[in-house]
C-alpha cells in the first residue's frame, strides 16, 4: 500500500496504481482525453497534468505511478489555465462541426470545451481536408476529426490483435489509417467497432442506418419485424440514465411497438435455437468422433472474420451453426412468414445489436440469404436505437413492460447470457449435459466458466466424462488458445480442449462496439451481473426447455441438424486474405 | 526462401541480410533500408514480404515507412530528378524550378510520369550550395539552374 496526498487529503492506494486512480479515491476527477482505463497510458494529450507539491515538476496523472509520500495538487488556477490552453490547441486543429457530428452530446472533447468555458479560438485554425473512409458497412473513419489520442490504434493492436490501424506519417501529417493507404474494408479490420467505442471524439463512429429504419416503418407495404440481442437489454438503459446493469427487455418491446414495428421478437429465442443446434453438433463430435475437436463457437462475426483471415486451419473446428441473429432472420422469413401467412418478400427484418460487426455479417456471404431473401435487412446498434427512441419522444425510463410476440420471442435464461463472456459456453453445457445423459443438471450455474480473465479454462464433469472447455474474449487473447491447439495437432497429441468459446470484445457483447459509450471493466461487470440476474429470474433456465423451441422443432425444423436446419441455420467458412488488396 | 527469391526478386544477399538481422533490436529500419537499396524503393509487395519474413503486421511496417521521408513507396522513374530545397537553393529559387518541372512534365513532387521516364523529388541540401539552385538528374549534378534551361536539361535524358 502506498500513502500519499491528493490536494492535502491522505490517500491509501495499491502500489502500481496511477495518480488518476488515487484522485478518484477522494472523489477528485482529473480530466483525461488520450487515456482510457482499458489501455496502457500513452500520455499524449497533456490534459491530465498535475503538480507535485514543492517541486516545479508537472506530472501526467494518467501515466505517473503513485509513490510513497507523494503530495499532488490536481486543481489550481495555473493548472486550469494549462488545461484550457491544451484544449484550445487541440481545438485549433479540430473542426467545430459539433451539430452534425455523430458524437454530438457524447464527445469527450466537446464536454471539456464546455466545462472549461472555451469561447474563443486564440490559435490559428489549421484543419485537414481528408476524405472519410466509408468502405465498410460497419464504421466510418473521419480523419478530419481525429485528435491523435492513439486510443483506436492501441485498441486495434493491443486489445484486438488485428493491426488494421496504425499511425501513418509524422508530425502534422500523421493520420490513423490502415497500411499502404488502403481503405478499412481492404485491411484486416474485423469490424468489431472497438475503435469506435474507445474514440473520445467523432473520428470513428458506427455507420448510422436509422434513416432506413424510419423509412421502413413508414412504408405500409413493409411488415417490419424486429429482434433484439441479449446484450442490448442490459445496456440501453444507460442512455436514459437508468442504473448500469438495469434489464429493460419489457420496455424495449414496448418502445418498439410505439415506434410502429409490426412484430417484436427476440434474438434470445434464436440463442436458444443456436444452443440446440450447436449443442447437438458438439455432442455429435464428442460421441461419434465425426468432426474436429475442439469445437469452437461461431456466433461472433468479428471472430469469424478474424479466424477466416488469421487461422483458416481452424475452419473444421468451427461450429457450422450461424449466429443467433442470422438464425432469427432465417426463421423470420420462413417459419414465421408461413405461420402468419405473410409474403416473406414484404417482411423487413431488423436486428438491434450491441455490435458493429453485425452490420457486416448480414451480407457476409450467400448463406445469409437462406430464406431466399436477405435474412436480416438492417442492423441498428444500441447507440442508434437509443437515438431513435429519444427522437421519437418516447419516455423510455418509465415505460411499462410488455411481452414479446409469439412464436419466436420467448427465451430461456441460457439465451440471455449469450451477451457476456462465458455465457454461450454455460448455455451449451446446460443443454449438452441433458443431450448426453438424458437428465437435467441439478445446478445449472456453471460458475467455472464465469469471470473476466482474458482466457479461462476449466473442466466440466458430465457424469464421469470430463469435458475440457476454454473461454477467450478480447480478440488478442485468442492466439494462446489457438496456438495450443495447433501444436497439439502437429504433435498428434490429444486436443487440449473439447469446446472453446470466443468473443471478440472484452467482456463479450455487453461491451460490444455498438454499445453506449464510456464502457470500463466496472461497467462490463455490472452489465454481466445484470444478465445473470435476468437468467436467474427466468422461468426456464435451459434452452431445450423453452416451449417455443420445442414447438419450432415439432412444427417446422423436425430436429436439430435436420436437413431444414442445415439449410437455414448452418453456414460454411472460407479462407480469406488478410489484406484484400 | 526460394519462393521469396523467385517471386519477390529478393537477392540471396538481401535474404541473408534479413535473416541475420531478423531477431536484432531495431532491425526493421535496417532491413527496410537494405530493401530500398536493392530496389530503389519499397513496393507493397516488398513490404508484404518483409512482414512475412519478420512475422510482424504490415501496418507496423507502414508506420515506419511513412515516418521517415527517406523511404520511397513508389518506383522512381527511369530518370530521377532531384531538386534541392535546402536553405540556399530554396532562397535562390529551387521551388520555382520544382514548379516549372511540374508544368513541363505534369508531375507532382514524389510522382512519376505516366511513361515511367521521370520522377521528381525535393531533397535537402546536396552539399554544393555554392552552385545554388542545384538539381540532379540520374545522379548528374546541374548548378545555377534557371527555368529556361530546364527543357534542355530534361531532354538530355530522353
Ligand atoms: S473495427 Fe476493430 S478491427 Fe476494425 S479498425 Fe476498429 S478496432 Fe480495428
Ligand atoms: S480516431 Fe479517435 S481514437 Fe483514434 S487517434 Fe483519432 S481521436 Fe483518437
Ligand atoms: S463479441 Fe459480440 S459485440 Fe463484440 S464483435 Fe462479437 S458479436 Fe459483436
Ligand atoms: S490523459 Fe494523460 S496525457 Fe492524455
Amino acid at each position: 500500500m502506498i500513502h500519499m496526498k491528493i490536494n492535502g487529503m491522505p490517500v491509501e492506494i495499491e502500489a502500481g496504481s496511477n495518480i488518476l486512480a488515487a484522485a478518484k479515491k477522494v472523489n477528485v476527477n482529473i480530466p483525461t482525453l488520450c487515456y482510457h482505463p482499458d489501455l496502457p497510458a500513452w500520455a499524449a494529450c497533456g490534459l491530465c497534468v498535475v503538480k507535485q507539491e514543492n517541486s516545479p515538476k508537472l506530472l501526467r496523472a494518467c501515466a505517473a505511478p503513485v509513490v510513497e509520500n507523494l503530495s499532488v495538487i490536481t486543481h489550481d488556477a495555473e493548472l486550469y489555465q494549462i488545461r484550457k490552453t491544451v484544449l484550445e490547441m487541440i481545438l485549433s486543429t479540430h473542426p467545430s462541426s459539433c451539430l452534425t457530428c455523430g458524437r454530438n452530446g457524447t464527445c469527450e472533447l466537446q464536454r471539456f470545451a464546455a466545462e472549461f468555458g472555451i469561447r474563443e479560438q486564440p490559435y490559428e485554425i489549421r484543419l485537414t481536408d481528408l476524405p472519410k473512409d466509408t468502405s465498410t458497412t460497419s464504421i466510418v473513419l473521419d480523419p478530419t476529426k481525429c485528435i491523435k489520442c492513439g486510443r483506436c490504434v492501441q485498441v486495434c493492436q493491443q486489445l484486438q490483435g488485428v493491426y488494421a490501424l496504425e499511425f501513418i506519417g509524422r508530425g502534422d501529417n500523421t493520420v490513423v489509417s490502415p497500411a499502404a493507404g488502403l481503405p478499412l474494408n481492404d485491411s484486416p479490420c474485423i469490424k468489431c467497432g472497438q475503435c469506435s467505442a474507445h474514440c473520445p471524439v467523432g473520428a470513428i463512429f458506427e455507420k448510422d442506418d436509422t434513416r432506413e429504419f424510419v423509412r421502413a416503418i413508414s412504408n405500409p407495404d413493409k411488415h417490419v419485424v424486429v429482434q433484439i440481442a441479449p446484450a442490448v437489454r442490459v445496456a440501453l438503459g444507460e442512455a436514459f440514465n437508468l442504473p448500469v446493469g438495469t434489464i429493460t427487455t419489457g420496455r424495449i418491446y414496448s418502445a418498439l411497438r410505439r415506434l410502429g414495428v409490426d412484430k417484436v421478437f427476440d434474438t434470445n429465442f434464436s440463442a436458444d435455437l443456436t444452443i440446440m443446434e450447436e449443442g447437438t453438433e458438439l455432442v455429435k463430435r464428442l460421441t461419434t468422433g465425426v468432426g474436429a475437436i475442439p469445437q469452437i463457437t461461431s456466433c461472433c462475426p468479428a471472430w469469424t472474420d478474424y479466424m477466416e483471415k488469421y487461422y483458416p486451419d481452424m475452419i473444421p473446428n468451427f461450429s457450422t451453426a450461424k449466429s443467433p441473429m442470422m438464425m432469427q432472420g432465417a426463421i423470420t422469413k420462413t417459419y414465421y412468414a408461413q405461420k402468419a401467412n405473410i409474403d416473406p418478400a414484404k417482411i423487413f427484418s431488423v436486428a438491434i445489436m450491441p455490435c458493429t460487426a453485425k452490420k457486416f455479417e448480414i451480407s457476409r456471404d450467400e448463406n445469409m440469404y437462406a430464406s431466399g431473401f436477405a435474412d436480416v435487412d438492417l442492423v441498428l446498434t444500441t447507440r442508434e436505437f437509443a437515438r431513435l427512441i429519444k427522437a421519437s419522444g418516447i419516455d423510455f425510463a418509465v415505460l411499462h413492460d410488455e411481452p414479446a410476440d409469439s412464436p419466436i420471442g420467448m427465451y430461456a435464461g441460457a439465451a440471455t447470457i449469450f451477451g457476456n463472456t462465458g455465457g454461450v459456453m454455460e448455455a451449451a453445457i446446460r443443454t449438452a449435459y441433458t443431450l448426453i445423459t438424458g437428465e437435467e443438471l441439478a445446478d445449472v450455474n456453471i460458475t467455472a466458466v464465469r469471470g473476466m480473465d482474458g482466457v479461462r479454462t476449466g473442466e466440466v464433469d458430465v457424469k464421469g466424462t470430463k469435458v475440457r472447455v476454454a473461454v477467450a474474449h478480447g480478440m488478442a487473447n485468442v492466439s494462446t488458445l489457438l496456438e495450443e491447439i495447433r501444436s497439439a495437432r502437429e504433435q498428434g497429441a490429444e486436443p487440449p480442449y473439447h469446446f472453446i468459446e470466443v468473443m471478440a470484445c472484452r467482456g463479450g457483447c455487453v461491451a460490444g462496439g455498438g454499445q453506449p459509450y464510456a464502457t470500463t471493466d466496472d461497467i462490463r461487470g455490472k452489465r454481466i451481473a445484470g444478465l445473470y440476474t435476468d437468467d436467474e429470474k427466468s422461468v426456464y433456465r435451459c434452452s431445450h426447455n423453452n416451449p417455443e423451441i420445442k414447438q419450432i422443432y415439432a412444427d417446422f425444423l423436425e430436429k436439430p441438424l435436420s436437413e431444414k436446419s442445415h439449410h437455414l441455420l448452418h453456414t460454411t467458412y472460407t479462407e480469406r486474405k488478410i489484406y484484400k488488396k | 526462401m526460394s519462393r521469396i527469391k523467385e517471386e519477390k526478386g529478393f537477392s540471396d544477399e538481401l535474404i541473408a541480410f534479413i535473416t541475420e538481422w531478423k531477431s536484432k533490436p531495431g532491425n526493421l529500419i535496417m532491413i527496410l533500408h537494405r530493401v530500398q537499396q536493392e530496389f530503389g524503393y519499397i513496393s507493397r509487395d516488398s513490404a508484404d514480404t518483409v512482414a512475412l519474413m519478420l512475422d510482424i503486421p504490415l501496418a507496423s511496417i507502414y508506420g515506419v515507412l511513412s515516418f521517415y521521408h527517406f523511404f520511397k513507396l513508389t518506383k522512381p522513374g527511369e530518370h530521377n530528378i532531384q531538386v534541392c530545397l535546402g536553405t540556399a537553393c530554396y532562397l535562390k529559387g529551387g521551388e520555382g524550378l520544382v514548379d516549372e518541372i511540374k508544368n513541363l512534365l505534369g508531375l507532382e513532387l514524389g510522382g512519376v510520369t505516366a511513361d515511367g521516364k521521370y520522377s521528381l523529388e525535393g531533397v535537402r541540401c546536396v552539399g554544393c550550395c555554392g552552385l545554388a539552385p542545384v538539381m540532379t538528374v540520374s545522379g548528374e549534378v546541374f548548378g545555377k539552374v534557371t527555368k529556361d534551361q530546364l527543357p534542355g536539361i530534361i531532354s538530355k535524358f530522353n
